[in-house]
């Protein structure tokens, strides 16, 4: 050993230390210009509804705005200091969509005012005021996991607990009673009551998705070395197929008994992705897209002959193929949705001058038509691009993200996210059938809200594990727990076991 | 309220979103580069970091000849694999290394790879055996050619791309 070598990392130590944590701040700056300027953005709509609704501004536009403010602020202090090299993007990025949602939605409850009385609308009333009660305890629930886990790896720990409540919580709606469980012909509620209902399957992704990525770390190697070549794609063996024939199966019984799509859609891509990051085997992609297509076409073929349970599904279908065949009745939501986005065009008719309260649905299902005809093709492709960005910040965290379980668990969620923005967006617009989701942090609802602020925590954490220079803070533990054999030793230390 | 304004307030709202789609794009720029960066310069042993700045370019561009993987090719960790960063890798028997190797033969801080301008280089940590690189013995700071066994003990490990 040279003397410069051995010299090397004390002095070191001293230089590196301040480094990583000026670097930390500086994200958290960042965060904060943006959200202040996602804020401005919220207050800008608040004002441009108000001047082409109420035909004036009044003195309480900024007051939504500047509640939501605070808001985030508290969770960007929380960021600040239990997770300072977390991702500066994601915050300000879902807050300025949440904002948006909030004010799309105080639109709609002027729009159902009389233009008289729309003056003195109170400001936290109707589905507007809701939603902002809904984003503070969505907020808080965030917090509150950013307080509790402090390293994501700590939830592989109940992986197994994780993946019963996510099953239970999946198969809940379907056995219930429909008086309870339906809501417009898709049996994905539990009802309290005529005012508050959940919708359980918005909880069950995160949790299922615990435990799938804790059980592929788990099954990694098996499910990508055993595998027969065929075609020039590695095609797995038989007999490690079970998992993805078992969660399949979910997926259409989900599909049938719940009457819903787009649900179905969700959990199977989620396992087939985090199936596609665990083994990266391209023949798990097309077995999974043939698998469902094929479930999907059967189930549709099924409801055209038989009905019964699948006869929804045929509809939906139909009304896809040919929405204007039946305009007034079947084809209702979506002539619709499809006329509102075109009246939009490409710049919108802007905020507050539309007509969206004629679009059945809009605070949930249809709210990206509604904003849409408003905001036009240009705003929604800034809509469409601020989700991408979510999308990627978080696949990044995954990236860079040193152990395997953080990296599936990443790279599912935001693979989550994105996938159900393509489902609602899709159906929306008439590219694929459309299915009851809801369009994550715009619509109107508290189990979305709540399940998707819980799943961008999860990504604030996940990334602020990746963004964290090595060596500091959370890497103790893992390494400390080292003291099993070989292979123990490396579970959840920075290197991926491939015993080829 | 007059149309101008209105039509202010419609437009005006679009740009808004837009500046603040790129302004996000901007800070995730800046926020890669910097990363990278700041975490070479920790990385880096003391007199790299000065350039440390300069010269990731030119490691950027031979960045396809690049190693990107450690893997264990002998030994009883045989077949593991790390993914390179940016980040040095410490190998030996005590807990806190980044590979942590069971050999009879090697010591407690045994060596470690250090990046260097995109070259990784072995260096021997005052281990009782001694590391090698291929069959020569490492007594400075060695660059680490892709493919040539680095021997720890019993086991052996490799620079991929």
């Amino acid at each position: 050993m040279t003397a410069p070598a051995a010299s090397a990392p004390p002095p070191a130590q001293p230089g590196a230390a301040p480094r990583p944590r000026r670097g930390g701040r500086g994200r958290r700056n960042a965060e904060l210009g943006l959200l202040v300027l996602a804020m401005v953005l919220v207050a800008a709509y608040g004002a441009a509804v108000q001047a082409s609704m109420l035909d004036t501004i009044t003195g309480t536009f900024w007051v939504p705005a500047a509640v939501l403010f605070l808001t985030f602020f508290a969770l960007h202090l929380v960021v600040r200091f239990l997770a300072p090299h977390a991702d500066p993007a994601l915050l300000p990025a879902v807050a300025l969509l949440n904002g948006l949602g909030v004010g799309f939605l105080r639109r709609l409850d002027l729009g159902g005012q009389e233009a008289a009385r729309r003056v003195d609308y109170p400001v936290f009333a109707g589905v507007g005021g809701r939603q902002l009660a809904w984003t503070l305890i969505s907020v808080v629930l965030a917090a509150a996991l950013l307080v509790v886990v402090r390293d994501h790896r700590m939830v592989s720990r109940y992986a197994y607990t994780l993946g019963l409540v996510g099953i239970v919580l999946v198969i809940t709606p379907a056995v219930l009673p429909s008086s309870i469980s339906e809501v417009n012909h898709a049996k994905l509620w539990i009802r309290f009551g005529s005012f508050f209902s959940i919708q359980p399957g918005e909880f069950a992704k995160l949790a299922l998705l615990s435990f799938f990525a804790y059980y592929l770390v788990r099954k990694r190697e098996v499910l990508s070395l055993a595998s027969k070549r065929f075609l020039g794609i590695d095609f797995p063996r038989g007999r490690d197929l079970g998992p993805v024939v078992a969660v399949w199966a979910l997926s259409l019984l989900v599909l049938v008994f719940e009457k819903d799509l787009g649900t179905s859609l969700l959990y199977f891509g989620m396992f087939v992705v985090t199936l596609y990051i665990a083994t990266e085997r391209v023949s798990w992609l097309i077995i999974g897209l043939l698998l469902f297509s094929g479930g999907a076409f059967l189930a549709y073929l099924l409801g055209h002959s038989i009905g019964g349970p699948f006869l929804n599904f045929g509809q939906r279908v139909d009304t896809w193929l040919d929405p204007f065949a039946d305009p007034y009745d079947k084809g209702w939501q979506l002539t619709q949705s499809l006329l509102g986005l075109g009246t939009g065009g490409l710049f919108g008719t802007g905020p507050g001058a539309g007509q969206p309260n004629l679009v059945e649905e809009v605070k949930n299902d249809f709210i990206f038509a509604g904003m849409g005809e408003e905001v036009g093709l240009f705003g929604l492709s800034a809509l469409l691009v601020i989700y991408l960005l979510i999308v990627a910040r978080g696949l990044r965290a995954g990236l860079a993200v040193r152990d395997s379980f953080g990296k599936l668990l990443a790279g599912g969620l935001s693979f989550t996210l994105g996938l159900q923005v393509f489902v609602i967006v899709g159906g929306v617009s008439g590219l694929i059938p459309l299915t009851g989701q809801t369009t994550p942090f715009l619509s109107a609802g508290g189990s979305s809200l709540m399940a998707n602020w819980l799943l961008v925590a999860m990504l604030l954490r996940i990334s602020d594990a990746a963004g964290r220079p090595a060596g500091e803070g959370a890497a103790g533990p893992v390494r400390s727990s080292g003291t099993g054999s070989a292979p123990m030793r490396l579970h959840g230390a920075p290197t991926e076991v491939i015993n080829r | 309220m007059p149309a101008f304004v209105v039509a202010v307030a419609r437009l005006g709202f679009l740009v808004l979103l837009w500046i603040f789609v790129f302004t996000v794009v901007g800070v995730i720029r800046r926020d890669l580069f910097a990363g990278a960066r700041s975490s070479r310069l920790v990385a880096a042993p003391r007199g790299v970091g000065a350039s440390g700045g300069a010269a990731s370019r030119p490691a950027k561009v031979k960045r396809g000849k690049a190693a990107h993987q450690l893997v264990v090719t002998a030994g009883q960790l045989a077949g593991t694999r790390i993914t390179l960063g940016e980040n040095q890798i410490t190998i030996g028997r005590a807990e806190d290394s980044t590979l942590v190797i069971t050999d009879d033969y090697a010591s407690a801080r045994h060596a470690r790879l250090v990046p260097r301008n995109g070259q990784w280089m072995i260096e021997d940590l005052g281990s009782t055996n001694g590391t090698y690189l291929d069959r020569a013995k490492v007594t400075g700071p060695t660059p680490v050619p892709l493919g040539v066994p680095i021997r720890i003990g019993r086991t052996a490990l490799e620079l991929r791309p």
